[in-house]
């Protein structure tokens, strides 16, 4: 038998190891269009609520822009009366954000190549508030119910095969099953992106493209197919991580301040690394909900979890700036 | 011929009151993080209004213009929209948010412009020989947290001496206004209170419902706003934490929150200063004046649901206010002070409710200048998942004003001392 409060502390290591799969779910959109395009996507949070809620429209059969359609023509169409299974409708939402992605390629980017980080920077805040306005005319606004299948709620199993470990005060291990599938869909989406940017000719393309744009120009690589295909791997991400987190909260508009939580994974795991942005996610989660168990609940009030994430990817920028995995940017002059 | 008829046109509107709209700004969010709660309060706010202008041609003849400014539930942009409608004549102010109400005090109370911040803003704006221009009837955060007491009460008998109750707030001014109320109740009550704070979003509530599976209160009451309350919810869930144990505040008991729970959210509890559903005649007039005709704010499928219905008694009551305005002045048309006049004179009967079709819709009470705040009477609403509604488990009862009073007392003082405001009635 173990002390309860140590059995306590190892519940919360283990529900941050799965809270970091979550927040690295975020991050590593934002990685892979950094790494081939330098563009800091600030829309990659609205990726993620647009996929939800495209996949949540297309699952209930809503009618996209059913609002604009019955205020001009004034009809009352709401819904097409059919219901998608999961599997199909996701299917169909990773087909609208592959289409996104060359929206975005072929209007925005495309104009754009050449230009400063900061202006390219800009063009995704535009972005963002575009799709943000796009997704409430085409969905509605009002928070869905998502569905896809996801166990959720703490495991029985594990809380009765660890129950033992402790007293009476403790009633086993506390893990969501959500978080546990989310931590093997995010393994294996890992797993997916490195051997495909690893072993297959596009994703050899995608590398040439990161390291040196004029260099893989001049071998016959198309950039807008790369930026495309770039685009489309992140909207996936996206998709994913909003399946994940819309399951947890309903599909609703603040799935876009999702990114905020992706943000000090990024500055601690690096911006160019798809490994770097698991193990930063991971890091932010076990730091943060230990902090706040050890030091934040008990000393300090609570609510530690956001500014304690931000202040550890700090003290990493301050001693390695380009993150734990990122690419160190040597300049020769 | 020609110029007898423009002269007389002339003289006509010359002689006659030019008869101007009653404005009724609303500072709404539509867009954003909180949209799914902004949209039906400013549907609710603007069919009310909508319906007095075609069915009875306003009100006393003049009619009602909403003045829609869109706010993003951002306090800088609430405050711009407060300086960019108030010079229209706007006649009182629903900011719906704590924050921009905190700004809008000062700026309101110089200009003569009322605020009504019904069950959100400063509590102890219930103090109106301090804030002469600011109201929140017919109740405010104290009251339900008083209320949230007096149900857990009220289930256990009148003892709950050693029970442990868990507050979890959004970690903003607004979440951290009940636990004053709370600290007071539980020496009186004796139970013990533990404080869980959620950092804005909330999205992400692990640590929280941890700490309540580990420490096992009773009950768990919440302020929460926006996606903190759904998360909220699945988390109780997923921890198996009992839903007739959950007791939130309005802000926190809306459909928008338990929905995403599904049957899981079954008999989930939220105190309410008004009624809920859909039951009610004057709805009919909303389906036939305004939703028929295509004048709804929104698609019209959001009547009778909590924050729809928050809208519209916010609505009705700004209404009744301004036809007691227009007695006592005589003058249909009136101006921002007579507005003043009229809330500060307002009696809601239950008569006067059921003639509105609105019956039981709220409590009865009377405003005075020294009551700002209403009677502070709240129900317990209670979620059926199954039917997908809300319904009232109890009457608006009385809250805990002998712990209540002496708080707002404190706190006014506090703000008078501190602009240099003297205290007392005209």
């Amino acid at each position: 038998m173990f002390p309860d409060q140590f059995l306590f502390g190892v519940e919360v290591l283990l529900n941050g190891l799965m809270a970091g799969v979550l927040y690295a779910l975020v991050a590593l959109g934002f990685v892979l269009i950094f790494k081939a395009s330098g563009i800091f996507n600030y829309a990659q949070g609205v990726m993620a609520l647009f996929a939800a809620l495209t996949l949540v429209g297309i699952m209930d059969g809503q009618v996209p822009f059913s609002h604009l359609i019955n205020a001009i023509f004034g009809m009352d169409v709401h819904h097409f009366g059919w219901h998608v299974p999961a599997f199909a409708a996701i299917l169909l939402a990773m087909m609208v954000m592959v289409g996104l992605a060359w929206i975005v390629q072929y209007f925005i980017f495309r104009h754009l190549v050449g230009q400063e980080p900061i202006i390219l920077f800009m063009a995704t805040i535009g972005l963002a508030y575009f799709m943000e306005g796009f997704g409430d005319m085409m969905w509605g606004s009002e928070i869905k119910k998502l569905d896809v299948g996801i166990p959720q709620g703490g495991s029985f199993w594990i809380e009765e095969a660890t129950a033992f470990l402790g007293g009476s005060n403790f009633y086993g291990f506390f893990i969501d099953q959500l978080d546990i599938v989310a931590a093997v869909v995010a393994i294996i989406l890992v797993v997916l992106l490195v051997a495909f940017a690893q072993y297959t000719k596009q994703g050899r393309a995608m590398r040439a493209v990161a390291d040196d744009h004029q260099a893989a120009l001049s071998v016959g690589i198309s950039l807008s197919f790369i930026w495309v295909l770039v685009w489309s791997l992140a909207g996936f991400v996206a998709l994913v991580a909003g399946i994940m987190w819309g399951a947890k909260s309903g599909v609703q508009f603040s799935l876009s301040l999702i990114a905020l939580k992706a943000l000090p994974v990024l500055m601690l795991g690096g911006f160019t690394s798809i490994p770097g942005a698991i193990v930063g996610g991971l890091i932010v989660g076990v730091g943060e909900k230990l902090f706040e168990f050890l030091i934040g609940a008990p000393f300090l009030g609570g609510a530690t979890e956001n500014w304690f994430a931000y202040m550890l990817a700090l003290v990493f920028l301050v001693f390695r700036p380009q993150g734990l995995f990122g690419e160190k940017i040597i300049e020769r002059v | 011929m020609k110029r007898l008829a423009t002269a007389t046109v002339a003289a006509v509107m010359a002689a006659a009151p030019v008869m101007a709209d009653l404005v009724f700004p609303s500072l709404s969010y539509r867009t954003g993080a909180y949209a799914a709660g902004g949209i039906p309060f400013a549907d609710g706010y603007a069919d009310y209004m909508t319906l007095l202008n075609e069915r009875d041609g306003g009100i006393g003849g003049v009619m009602t213009r909403i003045l829609e400014c869109e706010t993003g539930y951002n306090t800088e942009k609430g405050v711009e929209c407060y300086e960019a409608t108030k010079g229209e004549g706007a006649l009182v102010y629903q900011p719906l948010s704590t924050g921009i109400t905190y700004q809008l005090i000062p700026k309101a109370t110089a200009d003569g412009i009322a605020i009504h911040s019904m069950g959100y803003g400063r509590t102890s704006a219930a103090n109106g020989k301090v804030f002469s221009n600011v109201f929140n009837y017919p109740a405010n955060y104290w009251n339900g947290a008083s209320a949230v007491v007096q149900h857990i009460l009220d289930v256990n008998g009148g003892d709950i001496k050693g029970k442990k109750i868990a507050l979890v707030y959004h970690n903003s001014a607004y979440g951290k206004e009940p636990i004053r109320t709370l600290e007071e109740l539980s020496k009186k009550h004796g139970f013990e209170l533990s404080l869980l704070a959620v950092d804005h979003p909330g999205q992400e509530q692990k640590s929280q419902w941890l700490q309540i599976r580990r420490e096992r209160p009773d009950y768990v009451t919440m302020w929460g706003w926006g996606v903190m309350n759904q998360v909220a919810i699945q988390e109780a869930v997923n921890i198996r934490f009992p839903m007739e144990n959950f007791i939130g505040v309005w802000w926190s008991g809306s459909e928008n929150d338990v929905l995403p729970s599904g049957d899981d959210a079954n008999g989930y509890k939220a105190v309410t200063f008004h009624n809920v559903g859909n039951n009610f005649p004057v709805f009919e007039d909303v389906q036939k004046h305004v939703v028929d005709t295509g004048k709804a704010a929104g698609a019209g499928d959001q009547i009778g649901t909590a924050i729809y219905n928050r809208g519209f008694y916010a609505a009705m009551l700004a209404a009744e206010a301004v036809r007691n305005a227009q007695a006592i002045h005589g003058v249909a048309d009136i101006t921002p002070a007579m507005m003043l006049d009229g809330m500060e004179s307002l009696e809601i009967t239950e008569a006067r409710m059921a003639e509105l079709g609105m019956p039981n819709f709220g409590p009865s009470f009377k405003v005075s200048c020294e009551n700002h705040g209403g009677p502070g009477t709240v129900g317990v609403a209670q979620w059926n998942a199954s039917s997908k509604t809300w319904s009232l488990i109890s009457d608006f009862k009385e809250t805990d004003m002998s712990v209540i009073q002496p708080l707002i007392e404190a706190d006014s003082a506090a703000f008078a001392a501190e602009n240099n405001i003297t205290a007392g009635c005209k």
